[in-house]
């Protein structure tokens, strides 16, 4: 299933928005690269597209995790599980994430 | 060093663990707690593990392979009695000893209570699953109304809650207003509103003076609460949210310095090399100079770091700085802190707005800005501390 996200220029760099979907997903602009994750941490309910983007990392707003906006993957604590990352799609000026249906990867 | 004990079995507890083998420390690793089980999250315990919404599995700290992985000797439901640091031993409630070349502190605090409410069937605190459970059962049992004593995190946190669950529920809090140790008079004056607003009781300015209860099986059940300007407050339950005392008697007779808390250095080292410190329980010495302790889930988390490595250096080789953040999730809301809050001059709303209850403000004192409080705004209040706020001062 293909998301629309929103215009390129909606989403300068170290912006990032989130998407209202059935599972809501966040897109980032990490200095010029899009990366789309699940929005919702791993650890508890806290939004990640609130979260502070540094380098391709993103810290939770809440708890402070940090996840790998390439993999999904936490590198450090409170969060253990991964989050689903998404193929990010730019067509005609506008950003699509590519939703990826099958569950995390453990 | 070959064996490393960390007494305390909980966040600041479990974080240690990680940080010896993240750290690279290859020995024995003991971990001692009187709470029969592995270390769990205490936060959710006045929020969702209360209202019923988080189970018992969702608070634990790790999974099995965490723990695996941490190849430690877990002595649990035992408590440490004793400590000698320069003979090397730890001393247990079973009578066994340890013997140990290094010791982390991470004893925590209990529950503080209120005169008068010894014994009495009915008067709950809330620092652990038993608590929790307890009081819940109590709620169910007993929809009464409920009274809360003590306004601060939890106790606003367990009204909130209470409230959420259909409950009357009535806060009484000694201070002229709720939570203004910890965000001032301006933004307390926001939240007495937003008690009021989802139909809580507060009743500030008046202690408790006594409790009123009635013969209850082969005890006595509490009914309700005389606060010190003679007003009654009925109450089917009552839970004190009066504040945790640190966790150091144990550590009487030690030769450790023990003073409202372990006292340690800058590093979290204690006054003897091979001690230090961490979570609740930690009092160190801040970059001003006082000796200060946190009580939050942050700092519990981040002196584990700081102490390990001054622990396996021997020395105190980095110094511990503090985030000073702290959340709470109350009435729908939620609310985070950074920084310093007391003693600011000046108190701006830098965002939003407080009718909305979406908003920034920054506190500031002599013109710096010290500390960041945000409603419902995650996303600004990061950035807001990022950019004020870093490295935070002591
Ligand atoms: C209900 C509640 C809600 C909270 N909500 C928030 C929140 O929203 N945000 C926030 O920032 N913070 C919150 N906190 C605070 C946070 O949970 C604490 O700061 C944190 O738990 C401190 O961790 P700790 O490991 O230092 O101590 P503790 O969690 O107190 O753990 C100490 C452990 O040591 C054990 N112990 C004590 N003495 C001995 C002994 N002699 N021998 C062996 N074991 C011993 C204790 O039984 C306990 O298991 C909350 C706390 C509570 C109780
Ligand atoms: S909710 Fe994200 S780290 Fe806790």
């Amino acid at each position: 299933m293909l998301l629309a996200a929103c215009t390129v220029e909606d989403l300068p760099m170290g912006e990032s928005v989130r998407i209202d979907a059935d599972v809501p997903i966040a897109v980032f602009n990490a200095d010029g690269r899009l990366y789309a994750i699940d929005d919702t941490c791993s650890h508890q309910d806290a939004s990640l597209s609130e979260g502070w983007l540094e380098d391709c990392f993103v810290e939770c707003p809440l708890h402070e995790a940090l996840f790998d906006l390439r993999t999904g993957m936490p590198s450090c604590l409170p969060a253990k599980k991964p989050v689903r990352t998404h193929p990010v799609v730019v067509d005609g000026g506008h950003i699509y994430v590519q939703l990826v249906e099958q569950e995390a990867v453990a | 060093m070959r064996t490393v004990t960390v007494v305390g079995a909980s966040l600041a507890g479990m974080r240690s663990a990680e940080h010896l083998r993240a750290q690279g420390f290859d020995g024995r690793l003991v971990v001692v707690g009187d709470e029969p089980h592995l270390p769990y999250d205490r936060p959710p315990l006045s929020k969702q593990f209360l209202a019923g919404t988080a189970d018992t599995a969702s608070l634990a700290l790790g999974d099995r392979s965490d723990f695996d992985d941490l190849d430690a000797q877990w002595r649990l439901g035992v408590r440490a009695t004793g400590l000698d640091a320069s003979a090397g031993t730890v001393t247990l409630s079973d009578g066994t000893e340890i013997a140990t070349d290094g010791v982390i502190v991470a004893t925590g605090g209990r529950a503080r209570t209120v005169p008068g409410a010894e014994g009495l069937d009915g008067v709950h605190t809330v620092r652990t699953i038993e608590d929790t459970l307890s009081l819940r059962a109590d709620l169910a049992e007993n929809p009464g109304p409920v009274a809360v004593v003590g306004a601060g995190w939890i106790g606003t946190e367990v009204a909130s809650t209470c409230r959420a669950l259909g409950l009357e529920v009535t806060v009484v809090e000694a201070a002229q207003e709720p939570l203004v140790r910890a965000l001032g008079p301006r933004m307390a004056g926001m939240c007495t509103s937003l008690h009021a607003e989802h139909g809580v009781t507060l009743r500030c300015g008046a202690g408790v003076q006594e409790f009123t209860s009635t013969p209850h099986g082969s005890g006595r059940r509490v009914t309700g609460l005389v606060l010190a300007d003679g007003t009654r407050v009925p109450a089917g339950v009552v839970v004190l949210g009066v504040g945790m005392s640190p966790n150091a008697d144990w550590l009487a007779g030690s030769g450790l310095e023990v003073d409202d808390g372990l006292v340690c250095d800058a590093g979290l080292v204690a006054s003897a090399p091979n001690v230090v410190a961490v979570g609740d329980v930690a009092r160190y010495r801040s970059a001003t100079g006082q000796l200060v302790r946190h009580e939050h889930w942050t700092n519990a988390s981040e002196q584990p770091g700081t102490a390990v490595r001054n622990l396996l250096a021997g020395a105190t080789v980095a110094e511990y700085r503090p985030s000073r953040y702290v959340w709470s999730d109350q009435y729908g809301c939620r609310l985070q802190v950074a920084g310093l809050t007391e003693d600011a001059d000046e108190v701006e709303v830098v965002e939003g707005s407080e009718e909305s209850r979406s908003f920034v403000a920054a506190y500031r004192r002599g013109g710096t800005t010290t500390g960041v409080f945000a409603m419902n705004n995650p996303k600004l209040f990061t950035r807001t501390r990022r950019k004020l706020l870093r490295p935070a001062p002591a």
